[in-house]
């Protein structure tokens, strides 16, 4: 069997204890790892050979529960994501930008979390049918038309990653109207005017100002941006159908 | 265990100059600038021309200068990176569906830099330059 090769990796991990700092430092570790692994790696050798205190969330380590998000030079990653090949030098690992640090890398979500359930992520039957009635039914092309919306897994990179957010914490954000968008896509789904009065208003699609920041850091390949430029699209075309055609008015 | 979230500060003024999608993005903003000045000159040549041909004529003759078509210049190339950043990302706010795939991009795009030389064209004919 090949022997896998290994290198000294250096790491600057932003700690902050709550208890104990006034305010988050960085701290140097230097830790043997396998060429092949990730940051997140990186990171479990640290906590289980250097230093058990480092804390930082991290669950599936295969970029699918979205738990494992931190600023990896500069850069929103999944560190499960992150491999170590492609960094040279100190690798810099800090917590998510623009959340608050609970402790070390983990932030609080409490404001993402409750930004999406404004938007109501979930199906709202056009017609309520009895389980005997049988199921939703949707052809290819119908589950298409979101299906690449459908596979964001809140992971909050987009977040990060958004100036507009980091600015205006009041904005609604990219990953919250991107899920609003996709349930509003779903030909099966009658919601759309719940959440439109959430998602197209000032602190919604708004505040958005087209940066495409949060497609370009999207592990997912979702693309926000796109997301959120076809919800403005619409968003005026009701605007005129409202103002403009005769009894339009809602 | 006591909690005590710390919040770091977001620079109002410098944030654009961390990362270069951001200073993408600004140089993409900025075009607005050179182009509004455009917009004015625009609005100013028409006041000189409701004031005669005479007044008209010194005006043109006013924009000749080096410093003049340094300016002009410099607001084509803002407007033609304006006209550019956002036809390349037309498809993200124009997708086409057809069936069970998207259209590429490469069309969207492709349509938008169409009826932009066709109106150009068309402005180009009407100016006497064709």
């Amino acid at each position: 069997m090949t022997q896998l090769k290994k290198r000294m990796v250096q790491l600057e991990v932003l700690r902050y204890d709550p208890e104990k700092d006034s305010e988050p430092h960085f701290q140097k570790y230097e830790v043997e790892c396998n060429e092949e692994w990730v940051v997140l790696d990186a990171l479990n050798a640290v906590k289980e050979s250097l230093d058990p205190t480092l804390a930082y969330r991290w669950s599936c380590h295969m970029a699918v529960c979205g738990s494992c998000g931190m600023m990896i030079n500069g850069e929103p990653k999944l560190s499960c994501h992150a491999f170590l090949r492609n960094y040279d030098g100190v690798i810099r690992v800090e917590p998510l930008a623009n959340f608050p640090i609970e402790r070390d890398l983990v932030t609080v979500a409490d404001d993402f979390i409750d930004k999406l359930k404004r938007v109501k992520p979930y199906l709202i039957p056009k017609e309520k049918k009895t389980i005997a009635e049988g199921e939703y039914k949707q052809t290819p092309a119908q589950l298409m038309k979101y299906r690449q919306f459908s596979m964001c897994i809140n992971c909050m990179l987009c977040y990060a990653a958004c100036p507009e957010y980091a600015l205006q914490p009041k904005f609604l954000g990219p990953a919250a109207i991107t899920l609003a968008h996709r349930y509003n896509q779903d030909s099966r789904d009658g919601g759309r005017d719940e959440r439109q009065e959430v998602i197209a208003t000032n602190e919604g699609v708004w505040e958005c100002s087209f940066v495409g920041a949060c497609s370009e850091v999207c592990p997912k390949a979702v693309d926000p941006a796109g997301a959120l430029q076809q919800v403005k699209v619409a968003s005026t075309l009701d605007w005129f159908k409202e103002h403009l055609l005769p009894g339009g008015s809602k | 265990m006591s909690r005590k979230p710390f919040v770091r500060p977001v620079s109002k003024t410098g944030w654009w100059l961390k990362h270069p999608r951001y200073m993408r993005y600004m140089s993409r903003e900025v075009t607005c600038v050179f182009i509004g000045a455009f917009a004015l000159l625009m609005l100013c040549t028409v006041e000189r021309l409701s004031k005669g041909q005479a007044a008209y004529d010194s005006f043109i003759a006013a924009l000749q200068g080096p410093l003049s078509i340094f300016g002009m210049l410099l607001v084509l190339i803002f407007a033609l990176h304006n006209a550019t950043s956002w036809f390349n990302v037309t498809p993200k706010a124009l997708p086409v569906q057809i069936g069970e795939e998207f259209l590429a991009g490469k069309y969207i795009i492709g349509a938008h830099y169409a009826v932009w030389i066709v109106a150009s064209l068309v402005v180009l004919f009407f100016a006497g330059v064709l």
